[in-house]
Parts: structure tokens; sequence; C-alpha cells
């Protein structure tokens, strides 16, 4: 007999946040957080991708914002170091006219000791709105959206290995914007999935756009156990890998990787997952080569196609402004109020209108 | 206060006979005078009316820790948690602060559960000095003060010279080794079991080899220095596997499973629940499967709680860096009647892998209702329903994986040596 003896996730954690199980829709199935690309139907996807599609435009002119989020504060809470993702957060969020707060959380209060949960309850006094949030730890998003107060927002900016949502949707926008339809495409990412949050994030997304030739690429000290349950095809050489493909999403090698057992050197895998012209020749001659930045040329791709005809890697930064709007102005515009504390309105005024 | 107690109309539960049926217990001078009709010249002093309720042998949990030393005051808590939860013998392992690995502190540690009153103590003694793994702790003089066992909790030591040769000096006096069969090498950064759950929260994974090939290296230093081994808390398909092949071999080896393996699996993490982050991890209903398996042939002794008690704050954090472990004490009985009912099992049965099994172990006279033996007993009522409130727990930790959860079977009273330490 399958004991089920604890609540599950719909139970404990719906019901008292006010929220689905994943924790990121509200009772209306609309967007409260962004936590994670896991669970988000393919529907509001396409409308995340639509919203985007309509703050391209703002970049391009003279005057670049919109006062969608005037008077709203976004914290930009950065844990763990990052240049790139906040700057595009930043300008995101500016785009939109809210205020914006960047704070190195590394350099400060826990430094001082305070936990992360003070953290929030400090800056939630600041009058929050939203927290753009990246921590080293996976899970990091999941535990402040739990605390937090019903009217306050998490858009998860890359939590350990866990998930980077906003890079997965600006991935998946920018292969709309090449290919179109997901349904009939190839698409591999290769490298270091292991330890990719980013990898994840696309492996949910795309599944939930229905693309059904999705592979894995890399040396088996890279590859996490349990890809082929979602639908993945394994493959260990870089030309299997990539043959026939409309995408290649390349990921960072970090560093660190290197001191570890995992790689010998840099010089051998570049050897055997570098992304040079030459292994390129496998793919689909109109393939696009994506990566999130920042790159290492010389080790997981060769400069000739970072800056070649197939790369797409600068519009993907473009791109990511686009989205991240469209994600904060989602995520702000969440009903504050759900279905579920209406009616615990109602039950515990009695003699309401009903 | 001892005193001639007698307990009637109980439906009496002894595992250790196998005896389910309802009957009269007598109890004198803390010991068990008869079951059945009262002895000779009997007169009770106290009578409990036990219609409806359960009379078996008090629980003997095979890992409890108690935090002390390290925190001082806290084991008068964790041993009313004890007697809340039925449990009349707990083993406390040696990694406290600092280790148990002087005779002074063992002799301070029994001091305080004396005036504790709480369940029995039997303290285990670290198998190494500081159980930093390097040099032997005086396992002999230890022995003299009360220690059981050896232990080294955690993992085993990274030097496998050292616990050949702590085989070897145990194996001198006779005294068992407890071991829990980790290799900390390969567990490395991992907080879940290596696997599809840990894989898609993107958490550090625990392979399965981390223990099989500590029990590879256990039994293999076994096989050539001899000595009694216990394996505490098997995780893995696997390592119930090569225990059973241990044993079949004819290898001195007896083991425990938690409470949390033996009901819940990696599933149960959710969305990075750190009431789910524990030592052995969870695994995958497999290896959950195997675990109940192992335990109903045998293959695995005894069930502990792994009592674990944790603040608040070391929970509140990212999972990755919450601390492991769980309040336990106050659930191990009534989750080892939910086992017993999903698995169809009858409750003497099920009652023996917390009573007599362990007792055995440690080579105690307790866990069961034979007359002459130590009256340590609880008395129960198998349907009182109750729902875990982790704020409610008598244990300083207010964290269990199974919070919330809706459970039948409740200590009424719990007895050590005769004496009523605990009703409610």
């Amino acid at each position: 007999m399958e004991p089920a003896l604890r609540p599950t996730d719909e139970t404990r954690d719906g019901p008292a946040a006010g929220l689905r199980a994943g924790l990121q829709l509200n009772e209306a199935g609309e967007l409260h957080h962004l936590l994670s690309t896991e669970g988000l139907p393919r529907p509001l996807i396409e409308r995340i991708l639509a919203t985007a599609d309509g703050f391209i435009a703002v970049g391009t002119r003279e005057v670049k914002s919109v006062p969608l989020l005037r008077g709203r504060s976004v914290f930009n809470l950065f844990f763990e170091n990052s240049t790139r993702t906040r700057t595009t957060f930043e300008i995101a969020a500016k785009r939109l006219s809210a205020d914006v707060y960047n704070l190195n959380i590394a350099a400060s209060s826990t430094a001082k000791g305070e936990s992360l949960l003070d953290t929030i309850d400090n800056l939630t006094a600041m009058q929050a709105d939203i927290f753009v949030v990246r921590h080293a730890q996976g899970g990091a998003p999941y535990l402040i959206a739990r605390h937090l107060a019903p009217h306050v927002h998490v858009v998860n900016a890359g939590d350990g290995r866990h998930a980077h949502p906003t890079q997965a949707l600006l991935d998946l926008y920018t292969i709309r914007h090449y290919k179109g339809e997901f349904a009939p495409l190839s698409v591999a990412i290769v490298g270091d999935i292991l330890n990719s949050r980013v990898a994840r994030s696309d492996i949910h997304a795309l599944l939930a756009m229905g693309v059904r030739d999705l592979r894995a690429v890399g040396p088996l000290t890279l590859l996490p156990t349990g890809l082929e349950p979602l639908g993945l095809r394994v493959c260990t050489r870089l030309q299997d890998g990539i043959a026939g493909a409309d995408v290649i999403i390349m990921l960072r090698l970090q560093n660190e990787r290197m001191r570890g057992a995992l790689l010998p050197s840099a010089q051998e895998y570049f050897r055997n997952y570098g992304l040079t012209p030459q292994a390129l020749r496998h793919a689909k001659p109109d393939c696009i080569v994506m990566h999130p930045g920042p790159m290492n040329r010389g080790v997981e791709i060769d400069s000739a196609v970072a800056d070649g005809p197939h790369s797409v890697i600068l519009p993907q930064v473009s791109f990511g402004i686009a989205v991240r709007m469209a994600v904060l102005s989602m995520v702000a515009s969440a009903p504050r109020e759900t279905a579920l504390e209406r009616r615990r309105a109602e039950t515990a005024a009695p003699g309401a209108a009903p | 206060m001892t005193l001639h107690l007698a307990i009637e109309h109980a439906r009496v539960i002894d595992p250790s006979s196998g005896r389910d049926a309802v009957a009269d217990v007598y109890i004198a001078e803390g010991r068990v005078a008869a079951v059945g009709s009262a002895p000779p010249g009997f007169r009770a002093q106290r009578v409990i009316d036990a219609r409806g309720l359960v009379v078996a042998p008090g629980l003997v949990d095979l890992c409890a820790r108690l935090r002390e030393p390290g925190s001082e005051g806290a084991l008068r808590g964790e041993m009313r948690a004890a007697l809340a939860g039925g449990v009349t013998g707990v083993v406390c392992p040696p990694d406290t602060d600092p280790p148990l690995d002087e005779p002074g502190l063992v002799r301070m540690l029994r001091q305080r559960s004396r005036e504790a009153a709480g369940a029995r103590l039997y303290p285990l003694g670290a198998l190494t000095a500081g159980l930093a793994g390097q040099s032997l702790a005086e396992m002999h003089t230890l022995s003299e003060v009360g220690c059981l066992a050896f232990s080294q909790p955690g993992a085993l030591p990274a030097d496998h010279n050292t616990l050949l040769q702590a085989m070897r000096y145990a194996r001198t006096f006779d005294l068992p080794i407890w071991l829990h069969p980790v290799d900390a090498t390969l567990v490395g950064e991992g907080v879940a079991a290596e696997g599809p759950m840990a894989a898609r929260l993107g958490l550090p994974g625990i392979p399965v080899a981390a223990e099989t090939v500590a029990l590879h290296t256990i039994f293999e230093l076994q096989r050539s220095a001899g000595a009694r081994i216990h394996i505490c808390r098997l995780s893995s398909a696997q390592g119930v596997e090569l225990v059973r092949a241990a044993r079949r071999e004819g290898l001195a080896v007896t083991a425990d499973v938690a409470v949390p393996n033996l009901m819940l699996t990696d599933q149960d993490i959710g969305y990075y629940d750190t009431n789910c982050r524990l030592d052995p991890p969870l695994r995958s209903a497999a290896d959950r499967a195997a675990i109940r398996a192992g335990l109903r042939d045998g293959t695995i002794d005894a069930l502990c709680s792994d009592h674990a008690p944790v603040s608040l704050d070391d929970k509140l954090l990212p999972f990755g860096e919450a601390r492991a472990g769980a309040s336990g004490l106050e659930t191990l009985l009534p989750l080892t009647l939910v086992w017993a009912r999903e698995e169809r099992i009858g409750l003497a049965q099920a009652l023996a892998a917390v009573t007599c099994a362990p007792a055995r172990i440690l080579g105690e006279d307790t866990g069961t209702l034979e007359p002459g033996r130590k009256a340590d007993l609880v008395i129960f009522d198998p349907q009182e329903g109750w729902t875990v409130e982790v704020e409610s727990l008598l244990s300083s930790g207010h964290n269990s994986p199974f919070a919330g959860c809706r459970l039948e079977g409740r200590a009424r009273y719990t007895l050590v040596g005769g004496e009523v330490r605990f009703e409610r």
C-alpha cells in the first residue's frame, strides 16, 4: 500500500499562501511569483512572451519608459554576485518606471550574521513590492515566497543549481523570434547541465512549449541522473548531440569545475565539447547558437562561432530586458487579494453582505 | 516511588513471546511480577484500569540525541519527550559537544539522566578520541562506566586502518561497534539522495554508493578483525541487500533503520521542505519498499526514531544550509503502528522492532513483559487520534517531517522500573 501520510504541497502550501502548488500562481492561474519554469502552463508562457513583444518597441524609442510600475519598489536582492543579470533587471524595472534598489547582500547584512528571513522582513518594512532574488542555494526564493505577506512578489533571478526562469523565458523568446513554432524543433543543450540552473529552467520551458526532440550533451560527470524520464535524449558526444539541431544552447563552464574531479582541463573540454565552426557543420545549416553569458571563449565556444552568423547571443541580451519587463509587470498586476482571502474575510465577518 | 501496581483488563502485547491477549499485569519491586493472575499475597497500592488500552514493553530507541553535553539543561526536556512517546530506553550517540570519549563525561551524563528521572539512558562511547577518527578512545574504561557500545557517528573514519584496529581492539573486550555506513568522500557536498528529485531541485546528490562502499568496507574489515557490528540507519535497497548477504554469510551483524526512511521518500521534500533535510537522506520509493521488506523479514532488526532536536533557526534556511535532523521520540510509537497497518503486520510483530529487538542488540533484559524482568512499559490507546503539532512537542526540536500528520496511538502511561513516570 502506498503510504500517503504527509499533507501534499497542494494542501500544505497552497491554501496557506493562497497559491497553488508550485507557489507561483494564484487561484486565478495568474503569475504571483516567478520561481521556476517548472509547472508554468503553456498559455501563461505564451502570455509572457506576448507581453514582452509589446515591450520590445519601448527599448527602441527615444523615451524608453512606460509608467506601469510607477511608485512601486523593486529590490534587487543579490546574495551572489552578478553584474549582468542584476543590470538587466534594473533596466527592466526602470523602464517600467519603478523605484529600483540594488542590494549586494553578500557584502552587508548576512556577513553580520543576519538571517535571510530577517533581511527580508527588514526590506518588507521598507515597503518593497517586488524582490528580485539571486541566491547561491537552490530553493532560497521558495523560502522567501512562503514567508512574505500576500501583496509582495518574488522573481527568482537564479537560485543555486535550481532555476533561472527569466533566462529560460528569454531563451524561449529568442527561439520563437528566429524559429517560430517550437514543436518541430530539435534543441541541444550542451555543457555543464549538472550544475546549471539555466539548463534546468530551459528544459522545463522547452518541454512545456512542446519541443519533442531535446538533447542534453556533455561528459557523464556533468550530466545529472534522471534526464531521460523527463523526455530528454542524453548524448555524450557533441557531434551526435547537435546533429540536425535547429537550436544549440551552450552553457557556461564555471572555472571552479576544473578544480574538482569533474574535468581534467579546459583544453580537453574544448577539444570534446567546444563549439567550433567544424562541429557546427553537424547541425542544421540555419541553426541558431545561444549562450546565457558570460562566455568563456575557447572553453565552451570558439570565437568564430560566438561572433559568427549563427550566433544570436547579443539579441538574447536585448530580448532579456523585454522579457523581464513582462515578468515584473505581470507579477505586479496579479490581484493583491486572492479569492481565498476574500472567502476568509467573508467567513471572518459574519453578517457581512453575502 | 515504586509500588505494587496492578494494570487490569489490558490488551497485553508482549512481542518477545508473541502474546496478544486481554489480561492483568502485576508489578512489584520495579519488576514484572506476573501476567494473568496475581502472585500469592499481592496487594496493589495502585490499580490502573486499562480497558481498551494496550500494555506493551516500553520502547527502546536505538538513537536519540539529548544534546548533552553541549546544550546544558536539554536532557530533561528530551527525556520528557521520550516518556510522552512511550520510550523507556534511549541510546544516546556520542556526537555530543564535547564527544563522549572520557569516563568523566559519561558519568556526568548518567548522573543528569538519573536526576531527570526519564527513560533509561544507554550512552554510546566514542570509538575514536574526540571522534576525530585517528586514535582509539579508551573503550574498556568507558565500558566500565556504562558505555554499552562504541560508535563513530556521521561517517566511517577516513583512515581505514584506524577502523580495522578499532574492531580488533573492541573484539578483545567483546565490545560491539556501531557504525553509520557512510563514505564521507562520496557524500561530498550532497544534501539529498542522488536521483531525479535532487536533479530537479538542483540539490547536490548523495549517491547510494556512499552507503554501499561503506558497507563493503565495514564487512571486509570485519571478516578480518571479528568484532560485533551494528549498522545504524540504512537508507538504500542496495544497503539492505548487502546486510542481508552479510548475515547469511554469518557475520555478527545487526542493523536498524530510522522511521523517516521507513515512511517517506525524497518526493516528500516537495519544494525544499527543510523538515525533510535528514541524515541519512530520504531515498526513492523502491528503497523504502526494500527497507520495509528488510525490517519485516528481520534483515533489519530494529526501528529507531533518530531523534535530533534542531532549532527553528537552523531549519528556516535554504534547504542546503538547513541542519539535518528532526524530532522523533514522540512519534516513534504511532508511526510504528502506521507501518503495521500499512503492511498488515500484527501489532506484536511490529512492536518487536521497537522493543525486544533493540533491547536484544543492547544486551538488556528489557523489551519484554516476562515475569522477573524490569517493569519498563507503556500503556497506550492504539485508537487515540492526534495531530502532530510541532509547537506542542515536548522536545526542544519543534520540527518533524510528520508535522500536520494525523496519527493514531498515544502513550497514556509510561513506566520505568515499575514507576509511573508519565501519564496523561
